[in-house]
């Protein structure tokens, strides 16, 4: 089969780069705005606040605007709380022509007294979605004067899909957090304390991670947002460091935290032993008049290798010299799915994310192995033809990936948003090998075309 | 907190729609056009939401392009971004169609497709440029299923010509899954006589594997035989509220003299006879040995497992047409379908489920247009059903009321095999009724401590 055919599209040439021996060094074009007609994978602006918010499980999230933005995003992320689930419910002003013509405003603050009223939530937020920008409502306004007379806090978020890219939605999400941040009581929290930042608790992420930490004697102020709540939010300024995963997203939150409460912040990721035991270590090093913690850390990144090792050993065995393709949200997870995919025997024959930055792409350039292709904001297309070029066994990637893969014949694990299975933590590397031993070895491909089509 | 949801209803919000957003439906529609790709003009998230959406149901590639909208482009009009991306799709895909549709973002700057689409020809004087079908989608306005409707009245209108009148028969069958699209097919074969269907999505949504890679999936409607629709001898359009001048066989009826035969969704055995009838009129044959049997295994079926619900209660959803129609079927197998309830508003549902259940009122039959999921729920708690019938939406419900879900239509979202659900016919109608009574057997059989192994 002839992939050379399918061509890269003007404009995107410079998102595309092969590492090859001897290679020209160029920097990979990033935090472009998608090209018109070239079918993105990424989303809005919008996206990238809901995203962000979605898990705070004590508030409701209304989206202003007409009835799409809600509809797609209700019930949407696997983040599940222990408490309330306020979060799951989708709320919508659904507005129609004749509020696009007079203006949305009264309905939005209709809408918002009677949800509050009848869902007793301990805050709400409010997303503009496309043509609030356009309309001219003044969401700020509404917001104001219903928390006046609810007293909770209201919190506009300003993410019009248009206005940029799901990174500022990522902006636009960190800074309603910062409004709530600083309005809580810090009274007993403990020297030696945390809050996780980029943790969404997806099936329970933010749990493992924080019984880990906590393990260690570690105090977790806040998670934000997984399992999120909004008093542990307004009180985080008490807590001594930021722990920040998904760097993409919540990068901008720590640093407004370090510039206004003086509270620094480690970039983490949770996923592959690795890493997570890197994670650990981090923490504890910032406390280094506690040496404990270190001491606790290594007992447990000891004790759950152990747990993890025999297994992982079966499925290395099946899975070396594998080839996996990678493509997902932010370049930091990639980081770590190149390293726990070399744990299992595997290699990586392409890298790419919707949303990497030119330091991220560096690094990835340095890490990756000689013919690996790397890609910023790929598209369906490209993303075929690398796999098929490249004779990847498996694709890891979200929900938009899942068929391209599988229609091509090749294994899939997801690792977005909506997965149901733990992917964070030792015990979450041990799903993630089971998963790609699971689908890269199963028997059904024989029968797939590319790989004979048995009959 | 509490959750006050029995006290009091909030009326002004959308909570938990029972709709999608009409761009959407357009989507689908273009998908089953032959060398078609969909191109949403608006922001980015619009095409990636959407893709996401109909991927969790159709499990298959579903390209949508974007013209991606930036800050520029909301204030000085799309234009430069609409052109731009029908060039790089045209180069990407090699379409021969592209389907243009547009969002509640460019509908609101007032943006003037057609003129672009035709100073884009102009600009490109290109004989191969391939042809571009407009429907005006704002999200609005209508639901999904009106997109969906804009965009099949739509492409008739861009490829049908008028002339000598042919011995063919179009059928515009709606939104229905990709194995009702293939029985329609097969019953069409059946009578022999050449058919055009529009749209065809039972390949290009549910079709095979893939040993290279395809930029547009195989199938779908020919623009050819669009082109003839406008000298087909008549039309049958499927849809009991779907008005004349918002249909295509509606525009060929009146651009071409096509006569426009409507009927609701043959679901049921008196809505499938008049199907048959109508087909046996216009073919001038008889309906083949082969729909007969079907028929007399159907009736035996309805006899063999009347007993199992007669009288049950059910709580009918989705879009208004399918409500219409499942509950003329119920009303046949003794059903009650106490609640039919749409997201949609057409302003007709009442009277046409009237003319199919004239005595719905003395069997305290509702029919509640403009409805959510929350409304849905508190007349679930008054009308106390036995089942839920309608899409996978209906589950959170489902589960907190602990009433069996029925899943039908769109979207299937937890479950596997949704598009290739069967509905319509006397096939569809035969494997709605098995899972109906098997629904209920299941629940009595689960209910008894007895465990009884005979039911």
């Amino acid at each position: 089969m002839d992939t050379q055919k399918i061509s890269l599209l003007e404009g995107r040439e410079k998102q595309v780069y092969e590492k090859t021996a001897g290679g020209v060094e160029v920097d990979i074009a990033c935090d472009k705005t998608s090209l018109s007609g070239s079918v993105s994978q990424r989303a809005c602006v919008f996206c990238g606040s809901r995203v962000v918010l979605y898990p705070v499980a004590d508030a409701i999230h209304i989206v202003h605007g007409p009835i799409g933005c809600a509809a797609y995003t209700w019930d949407i992320r696997g983040a599940v709380s222990s408490g309330p689930e306020l979060h799951r419910l989708s709320f919508s002003t659904d507005l129609q022509e004749m509020d696009v013509i007079y203006g949305g405003e009264k309905k939005l603050y209709k809408s918002l007294i009677e949800l509050i009223d009848q869902y007793q939530p301990n805050a709400a937020f409010i997303y503009s979605t496309c043509i609030i920008g356009l309309i001219g409502d003044d969401i700020d306004a509404v917001c104001k004067k219903v928390a006046k007379e609810k007293g909770i806090p209201v919190l506009p978020v300003h993410s019009e899909g248009f206005k940029g890219t799901k990174k500022d939605g990522y902006k636009a999400a960190c800074m309603a957090l910062m409004k709530l941040i600083g309005q809580g009581s810090t009274e007993g929290i403990s020297k030696y304390s945390i809050n996780i930042l980029g943790e969404f608790n997806l099936a329970g992420e933010a749990w493992i991670i924080r019984e880990y930490y906590e393990k260690m004697g570690i105090e977790v102020v806040a998670t934000m947002t997984g399992d999120g709540r909004i008093d542990d939010i307004r009180r985080s300024h008490g807590a001594s460091l930021n722990v920040v995963q998904c760097s993409g997203s919540m990068t901008t939150l720590a640093k407004e935290m370090e510039e206004k409460y003086g509270i620094p912040y480690i970039r983490v990721s949770y996923f592959g032993f690795e890493d997570m035991s890197k994670s650990l270590y981090d923490v504890a090093q910032h406390f280094p008049d506690k040496p404990e913690l270190m001491e606790k850390a290594k007992e447990i990144v000891r004790d759950e290798i152990r747990k993890y090792y025999p297994e992982m050993q079966k499925f290395k065995a099946a899975l070396t010299g594998k080839k996996a393709a990678i493509y997902v949200g932010g370049a930091f997870k990639t980081f770590s799915l190149i390293k726990a995919l070399r744990t299992i025997g595997m290699s990586v024959v392409l890298a790419g994310s919707q949303t990497g930055n030119k330091q991220d792409y560096k690094n990835l350039k340095e890490m990756c192995d000689e013919g690996t292709v790397i890609v910023d904001d790929s598209n369906p297309v490209e993303l075929s033809k690398f796999v098929l070029e490249k004779e990847a066994d498996l694709l890891i990637g979200g929900v938009k990936e899942r068929p391209i893969a599988f229609k091509l014949g090749v294994g899939f694990c997801d690792h977005n948003h909506e997965r149901k299975i733990p992917l964070a933590g030792f015990i979450g590397m041990y799903y993630f090998a089971k998963e790609v031993y699971e689908s890269v070895m199963s028997p059904v491909w024989q029968f797939a075309p590319r790989k004979g089509g048995a009959k | 907190m509490t959750t006050n949801a029995s006290a009091m209803t909030a009326k002004t919000a959308t909570q938990n729609a029972c709709k999608l957003c009409t761009p959407l439906g357009a989507c689908l529609a273009f998908r089953g056009i032959e060398s078609c790709v969909p191109f949403l003009h608006g922001s980015q998230g619009c095409a990636t939401y959407i893709r996401r959406y109909l991927i969790s149901h159709y499990k298959e590639p579903i390209d949508i392009a974007s013209s991606n909208f930036n800050e520029e482009t909301a204030v000085f009009g799309g234009s430069h971004n609409l052109q731009l991306g029908l060039k790089n799709v045209t180069q990407q895909y090699k379409p021969q169609v592209i389907g243009i549709a547009t969002t509640c973002l460019s509908e609101t700057i007032g943006d003037d497709v057609p003129m672009i689409l035709k100073d884009y020809k102009a600009i490109m004087n290109d004989p191969n440029l391939p042809t571009m079908i407009f429907a005006s989608t704002p999200s609005y306005s209508g639901s999904h299923i009106d997109g969906f409707h804009t965009a099949v009245r739509s492409a008739v209108q861009t490829f049908a010509t008028g002339g000598t009148k042919k011995n063919m028969l179009n059928l515009f069958s709606g939104m229905i899954s990709p194995a009702d699209i293939r029985y329609l097919k097969e019953i069409l074969k059946e009578f022999g006589m050449p058919f055009m269907l529009l749209p065809d999505y039972s390949q290009t949504l549910d079709g095979g594997p893939w040993g290279e890679y395809h930029r547009i999936p195989p199938g779908g409607t020919p623009t050819s035989a669009i082109a003839d629709s406008g000298s087909a001898a008549a039309s049958i359009e499927f849809g009991s509220t779907l008005e004349a001048k918002k249909s295509a066989a509606g525009y060929l009826e009146a651009e071409f003299g096509v006569p426009r035969h409507q009927l609701p969704l043959p679901i049921g055995i008196k809505a499938t006879d008049r199907f048959f009838a109508l087909l046996e009129e216009l073919t001038e044959k008889p309906m083949p040995e082969k729909y007969e049997d079907e028929r007399r295994r159907l009736v035996d079926a309805y006899a063999d497992g009347h007993k199992y619900i007669f009288g049950r209660k059910a709580i009918l959803y989705g879009e208004e047409d399918l409500v219409i129609s499942m509950a003329a079927f119920l009303r046949e197998i003794g059903v009650v379908p106490v609640l039919c309830a749409s997201g949609g508003k057409s302003g007709q549902m009442k009277q046409r489920m009237l003319e199919l259940i004239p005595d719905m009122d003395e069997q305290g039959i509702e029919a509640r247009e403009g409805v959510d999921f929350v409304d849905i729920e508190h007349e679930a708690e008054r009308l106390k059903p036995d089942m839920l019938i309608g899409n996978s939406k209906g589950f959170t419900m489902s589960k907190k009321h602990e009433l069996p879900l029925i899943r039908i239509g769109f979207p299937i979202h937890d479950r596997f095999g949704g598009q290739r659900l069967h509905h319509l016919g006397y096939r569809g109608t035969q494997e709605l009724f098995d899972r109906i009574v098997n629904t209920v057997i299941e629940e009595r059989q689960k209910s008894s401590p007895i465990g009884y192994t005979y039911m």
